[in-house]
This record gives C-alpha cells, sequence and structure tokens, in this order.
C-alpha cells in the first residue's frame, strides 16, 4: 500500500476489494461441483488446506417484502451449506451455498481464499468466467422462452366500413 | 388422558415394511427418481417446499417420494426435516423488482413495460385429458424472440397519483416477528400474518379467498400483477461485514389490488394485498393477497363479518401440519378415554329412563 | 492476521463430541450445584475469555441466544469468535441476553440488569458465565436446594463482594431469576437459581 493515501481513497478501495469478492462469491455459490473439481484440478502446486468450520448445512430464514418493497416478513426457509477454509500460507475463505451439497460449499471456500492470494488469484477468475459464462446462457435462454410467450395487443375492428 | 399400552410391536414393524412395499408398487417397474420427481412433477415438489416452509427442491421431491404423493404427508416429512438443522440468520428481503421473471400477467393494465408474459401456464389450455402422454412423449423445444425491455412492477406504476396505498410498512419501532421462534398470538401483525400465509395450506386459503369473493367479506379485487420467476438470497456475514448471494430461489408474486370507498381514517382509493410463496403457484399467491387484504380490518375500520376477515379463525387453522396432527391424533387410541364417557352415557341413562313414560332398559345390552 | 487466527481459531477439534460431552459435565453440574467439574475439552477462545467459559458459549451458545460480552471482552476478539463459531449475535442489553460473560476479575452488575424470565416463561432469562480466580480457596457458603442432599460447601475465590446479596435477591423473585456458571480454568461450578446460598 501507498504511504500516502487519503482515508477516502482507502475506503474506495475497500470498497472495491469487497465489490470483487462478493461477485467472486456469488459466481462460486453458483457453480456446479462439475466446475469447481475441474477448477481445482488444474492448479498445479495446490496448497494445503484445513478445514476451520464445516462444511455443514443448516438453514437461513429468507425474507420478503410486504407489498414488494415494504417492510420486511419471513417468508421461509432455505437450506444452506456453508465451509469455512484456511490456506497454508494464512488466508481464510468462506463458501455458502443455498442446498445441501457440502462439497461445493467446501470447494467455494477454498476458492474463496485463492481469490485472495495473488497466486492464485487468475486461476480462480478463469472459473468464474467459465462459471458466468454458463448463467448468462442460461438467463438469456430462458428469457427468449418468456419473451417468446408475450402478448401482441392487436385491435379488432368492429361493425361494418 | 392417554395411557401407555404395551403391544404392537411386531405389528407396526410388519406395517411399515408393507407401507415400504406399497410405496415401491410393482417391482417390474423402474423405480422413480429424485431428479424425475423435480423435473416432471416440479409442482408438487413446489407446494411441499411452499407448505413445509422450507426451500430444497431436492429434499421436497424426497418426501413426495417417500409420502407415496400425499402432499400434506410430504409437507409434514418435511417441516419434521427442518427441526434437525440449525439456523444460520436470517436473510436479506429478496428484491422481487429484480426477478428474473418467467412469467407475468396484469389484469388491470393491458399495456405496462415488459408487456403480458403468459410463461409456462396452464391458462387457455383446453383441460382435456391428453392421451398421447400416456408412454413415451415427444415434446418441441420452446420458442424463443429477443427479449424487451425491463419488466416494470405494476406497483411501481400505479403509485402516481397517490391514489393507491403503498408497499405496506410496520409501525415505527415494530419488532419483525418469527413464527418459527415465538409462539403465536392474537392480534397479530401483519409480518406474521404473511409469514403463516406463505406456508398456509393451498386449498384452505383458495377457499376462503373464494369466499370473499362470493361476498363474505368483500374485498373487490383485481390482480394488479402475478410474477414468477427467480430472486437473489443474499445473507450477511458477520464475519465479513458484508452481505453475499447463496443462489436463487424461485417465487410467485401476487399484488392484488382492491377498490375502498374510504373510511374515518383513510381517503378513498385503492387498497392492496400481498401474496408471496416459495415455487411455482399462482393459486396460492392470489389466494394469500386476497386473505391478507381481508384480514386488514384493523388498518381501513372493517367490521369483522366473515371468516376471512377473522385472523384467529385463519391464521389458526391455515397450517396444515398443525390440523392434519389435531385431527388424525383420534385415530390413535382412547380406550380410557372412550370408556369413562360410556360409563358417563350409562349413568345419565339410569337417570333419564325411569323418567320417560313406560321407560324401559333396552338400551343397556346393546351398549356392552 | 492475529486477529484473524484468534477469530477463526480456537473452536472445538470434534464439535459434535466435545460439544456433547461439555453439555453433559454443565448438566450434570447444574443437577448437583455447587459440585466442580472438569471440561474434559479445552477450547482456547481469544483472551481474555477463559478457556471454560468458551467451552461454554460453544456448547451452548447459537443463533437463537443473543450474548452480552463484558466491557472488556467486547473489545477483545471474543465477539467475532462467539459470532463465528455459534453464530449468536452479541447485544448491548442486557435483559435480551441468553448469556452474559464476564472475564476474571469483571466488575459484575446487579443481575436484576439481566433478563428474569416472567412468570409465565421463567426460563427466558440469562445464564451469566463469570470466570474466577480459582473455584475453591474463598469465602464459604454452604449451598442447600435441590440436587444438594445436606449442603454443599462452595468457596469460589474471587466473586465480587455482595455476592450473596445478589444471589439472596435472585432467589427471592423464584421462580423467575438468573443462572450462575462460574468458571475457572478448565473447571465449571453451577448455581440454578434454585440453590439457597449462606455463610458458613
Amino acid at each position: 500500500m501507498e504511504a500516502v493515501t487519503t482515508e477516502a481513497a482507502r475506503t474506495g478501495e475497500d470498497a472495491q476489494i469487497i465489490a470483487r469478492r462478493r461477485e467472486s462469491m456469488r459466481l462460486l455459490a453458483r457453480a456446479t461441483l462439475g466446475e469447481l473439481s475441474a477448477a481445482w484440478g488444474a492448479i498445479g502446486s495446490k496448497p494445503e488446506v484445513a478445514p476451520v468450520r464445516g462444511p455443514e448445512t443448516g438453514l437461513v430464514m429468507v425474507r420478503g417484502r410486504m407489498g414488494g418493497g415494504g417492510a420486511p416478513f419471513n417468508l421461509g426457509e432455505a437450506t444452506v451449506s456453508r465451509a469455512t477454509v484456511r490456506l497454508a500460507t494464512g488466508e481464510v475463505g468462506h463458501g455458502q451455498l443455498l442446498g445441501t451439497d457440502k462439497e461445493r460449499a467446501r470447494f467455494a471456500a477454498i476458492f474463496d481464499a485463492l481469490f485472495q492470494n495473488d497466486a492464485y488469484r487468475a486461476g480462480v477468475e478463469a472459473l468464474h468466467e467459465k462459471i458466468a459464462a454458463r448463467l448468462d446462457a442460461e438467463d438469456r435462454r430462458k428469457a427468449e422462452e418468456t419473451a417468446a410467450t408475450r402478448v401482441d395487443f392487436f385491435t379488432m375492428v368492429r361493425g361494418e366500413d | 388422558m392417554y395411557v401407555a399400552v404395551k403391544g404392537g410391536e411386531a405389528a407396526i414393524a410388519n406395517a411399515h415394511r408393507l407401507l415400504a412395499d406399497r410405496r415401491r408398487g410393482d417391482r417390474s417397474l423402474p423405480s422413480i427418481t429424485i431428479e424425475q420427481v423435480v423435473e416432471q412433477l416440479g409442482l408438487a415438489v413446489d407446494r411441499v417446499m411452499a407448505e413445509a416452509s422450507l426451500y430444497d427442491r431436492a429434499l421436497a421431491a424426497l418426501a413426495v417420494r417417500q409420502a407415496r404423493g400425499d402432499m400434506i404427508e410430504a409437507i409434514f416429512i418435511l417441516r419434521a426435516y427442518r427441526t434437525t438443522l440449525p439456523r444460520f440468520g436470517y436473510s436479506e428481503p429478496v428484491d422481487t423488482a429484480r426477478m428474473k421473471v418467467e412469467r407475468r400477467v396484469s389484469a388491470t393494465y393491458k399495456d405496462l413495460p415488459g408487456g403480458q408474459l403468459l410463461g409456462p401456464t396452464f391458462d387457455y389450455t383446453h383441460r382435456l385429458l391428453d392421451p398421447s402422454l400416456i408412454g413415451e412423449d415427444a415434446v418441441d423445444e420452446p420458442a424463443l424472440k429477443e427479449p424487451g425491455e425491463h419488466v416494470m412492477r405494476v406497483s411501481d406504476i400505479l403509485d402516481g397519483e397517490g391514489l393507491i396505498e403503498g408497499d405496506g410498512q410496520m409501525p415505527e419501532g415494530h419488532v419483525m416477528g418469527d413464527l418459527t421462534r415465538e409462539p403465536m398470538e392474537f392480534p397479530m401483525a401483519r409480518d406474521l400474518r404473511l409469514q403463516a400465509l406463505a406456508r398456509g395450506d393451498e386449498g384452505f386459503l383458495l377457499a376462503l379467498a373464494y369466499s370473499t369473493q362470493r361476498g363474505y367479506g368483500r374485498t373487490h379485487p383485481f390482480v394488479g400483477e402475478v410474477r414468477i420467476g427467480e430472486v437473489e438470497v443474499e445473507l450477511e456475514l458477520p464475519e465479513l461485514g458484508f452481505a453475499v448471494s447463496l443462489g436463487t430461489v424461485r417465487v410467485t408474486e401476487c399484488q392484488m389490488v382492491n377498490q375502498f370507498k374510504g373510511s374515518a381514517k383513510q381517503p378513498p382509493q385503492f387498497t392492496r394485498g400481498y401474496g408471496l410463496v416459495f415455487g411455482q403457484s399462482e393459486r396460492k399467491a392470489m389466494s394469500m393477497s386476497l386473505v391478507d387484504r381481508s384480514l386488514r380490518t384493523d388498518e381501513f375500520d372493517e367490521d369483522i363479518v366473515a371468516p376471512a376477515q377473522d385472523q384467529e379463525f385463519v391464521i389458526s387453522h391455515a397450517d396444515n401440519v398443525q390440523a392434519t396432527g389435531f385431527v388424525e391424533h383420534l385415530k390413535l387410541p382412547h380406550y380410557v378415554d372412550f370408556q369413562a364417557e360410556l360409563d358417563l352415557v350409562r349413568r345419565m341413562r339410569r337417570e333419564y329412563e325411569p323418567a320417560q313414560p313406560g321407560g324401559k332398559n333396552v338400551m343397556k345390552e346393546a351398549a356392552e | 492476521m492475529s486477529t484473524q487466527s484468534q477469530i477463526y481459531g480456537g473452536a472445538f477439534a470434534e464439535p459434535v463430541f466435545e460439544a456433547q460431552a461439555v453439555f453433559r459435565t454443565l448438566m450434570d453440574c447444574f443437577a448437583r450445584p455447587g459440585t466442580i467439574g472438569r471440561l474434559s475439552t479445552a477450547a482456547s477462545p481469544p483472551p481474555p475469555l477463559g478457556e471454560a467459559s468458551g467451552a461454554v458459549a460453544l456448547t451452548l451458545c447459537d443463533h437463537d441466544t443473543p450474548v452480552w460480552l463484558s466491557p472488556a471482552l467486547s473489545k477483545s476478539a471474543a465477539p467475532k469468535w462467539i459470532a463465528f463459531h455459534t453464530g449468536a449475535a452479541v447485544t448491548d442489553t442486557k435483559n435480551e441476553a441468553r448469556f452474559a460473560f464476564f472475564e476474571k476479575g469483571a466488575a459484575v452488575p446487579g443481575f436484576d440488569q439481566f433478563g428474569l424470565g416472567s412468570q409465565e416463561y421463567p426460563d427466558r432469562s440469562t445464564t451469566l458465565v463469570v470466570e474466577v480466580e480459582a473455584l475453591e480457596g474463598g469465602q464459604p457458603l454452604i449451598g442447600r436446594g435441590p440436587g444438594i442432599k445436606n449442603g454443599i460447601v462452595i468457596a469460589p475465590k474471587g466473586l465480587p463482594d455482595v455476592f450473596l446479596d445478589l444471589w439472596t435477591a435472585n432467589r427471592a423473585i423464584f421462580p423467575r431469576g438468573i443462572d450462575l456458571v462460574v468458571t475457572s480454568g478448565e473447571t465449571v461450578l453451577c448455581l440454578p437459581r434454585t440453590t439457597k446460598l449462606e455463610r458458613e
């Protein structure tokens, strides 16, 4: 870090780091086991990984808002699996995703830790791209399917003339 | 009164073995897989998730299979399962405005931004039983079209003139309740009522919603919007200090718009009822929104004249796991209870019969 | 990094078995008030949270049990350690807390500032976990009540001077009141609200 940075600049930097990590975690939560294990297999010298917490499955109470944007209320729970790991190099990674797949959660935690390590970041970013490309294609396909069911109204002319 | 009676272990074990056999059915047929239930009986899975109040497609499918397709049994199994898991936290409220919409229709506006998107709907089918579905069925790929503009929420369009109430707020300082943590108390605040309705029995809510249409607590409803699609679930991690996405869940949302002639407290305007349900279930979301509105009697100075307006009646009886537990327990041994009642009736008879002209003790033998 | 390892380290290596063992010891000690239990497992929580107190937190706290921490503990890595390993949120409001933790030598406020439960739900009260210098060698007190056959002498060293008055007042509002776990090193001594204490 530079010697002279204003408080605001540092906060902005932190915000950027947080935003990148959030996006990384968002993608890792949606990764398939195949994508994760393939990316793990592709790493040459693997760091040692120690479990800190989990992997374990539990519940998150999902909240909604009355009227869509009003006061919050509890809609119902969802299963969530999570894990926290520590690399031999010291980085602590967290993985958390919907469902009961603890192996995916453990992998997500490992990649979250790797993402914080300069030596491994590029590999994690390659995984991000793969996941994002798949999700975009899936979303695109679904949006197109839905768009095809859009109603085109036309007015019937009634009576003579 | 309950008295422990021993015996029946072998009968119970054999009954469960028989149940497993009947569940499996004809062994010459392939066993149905969880994936098949998820993919091909998806709306059954959705209903189990909604009413068990646990979003997990695979577990809900397992419950459907284990319950032999008995929905309330499946809901019961899944609801029981959730009690074995620790609670990690509360999500950020899902943002339905940013939903990846798979269906959206409005009955109030024809040409609204985003349009009328029918999605995978049973509407406009002829409800004719389709013999071509017996055996293998080849199905066409869906049609595709360039997606249009952002699917704007109807409630955001209506707000402008002030003729429709806002999204709904709780009083300042209100602490959000959680039915899974505190016992029910009445009167119940709207946030808790919505939680109860979201996991309430679809049939019960449908019947109540129907009753409001037939005049038992009329609410003059219009479907402002029904939308189905995936929303993101975010959880704040205390160790990191920011919220992260866990994935998406499919939900159905209904914005019901209700005509309202005004009261001492409120000017004439449109009021609203809200429905939000796990999975794809617009029948449930619509019913929920109708019942939500009819239960808001205190906010609009409405007299409680119908069952759908009575929150104690609606909320106490909406949960099918509770209901089935209490109704079905009647078949369990009540031998001692009944003997006591029998003695009581005999005693009353002995007092009643001599008082009758020409009274005889004819019923005594029959009762034994 | 050192704070990070304080937060993420020091929990049970075998969470299920160790939590069960600690739970068993606590249950036995609450069933026989005044006896000293040794926790067969030791957590290494961030200082100044003691070993036994940390093990109690890992065993009994979860997402549904808000925790209040003494000022010194609040300033340490303890809040994050407890939040990460147990899911319990830290609260500033004493009477909302289900558990309250005090490090060795911390000032203990009046028990009535904590959750005392209601007449209908006396269980909705705070359990205080107080670390002291030693569980023996202090001012002897005789305990009587359920789970104690002929009276038991306890002599924790390092409880506040007014402890007996606080405890007597707590006993007077039964069935409401707090319960107390006194810890030292890896040992515990439990005092449920049913126990009467007096000077020997």
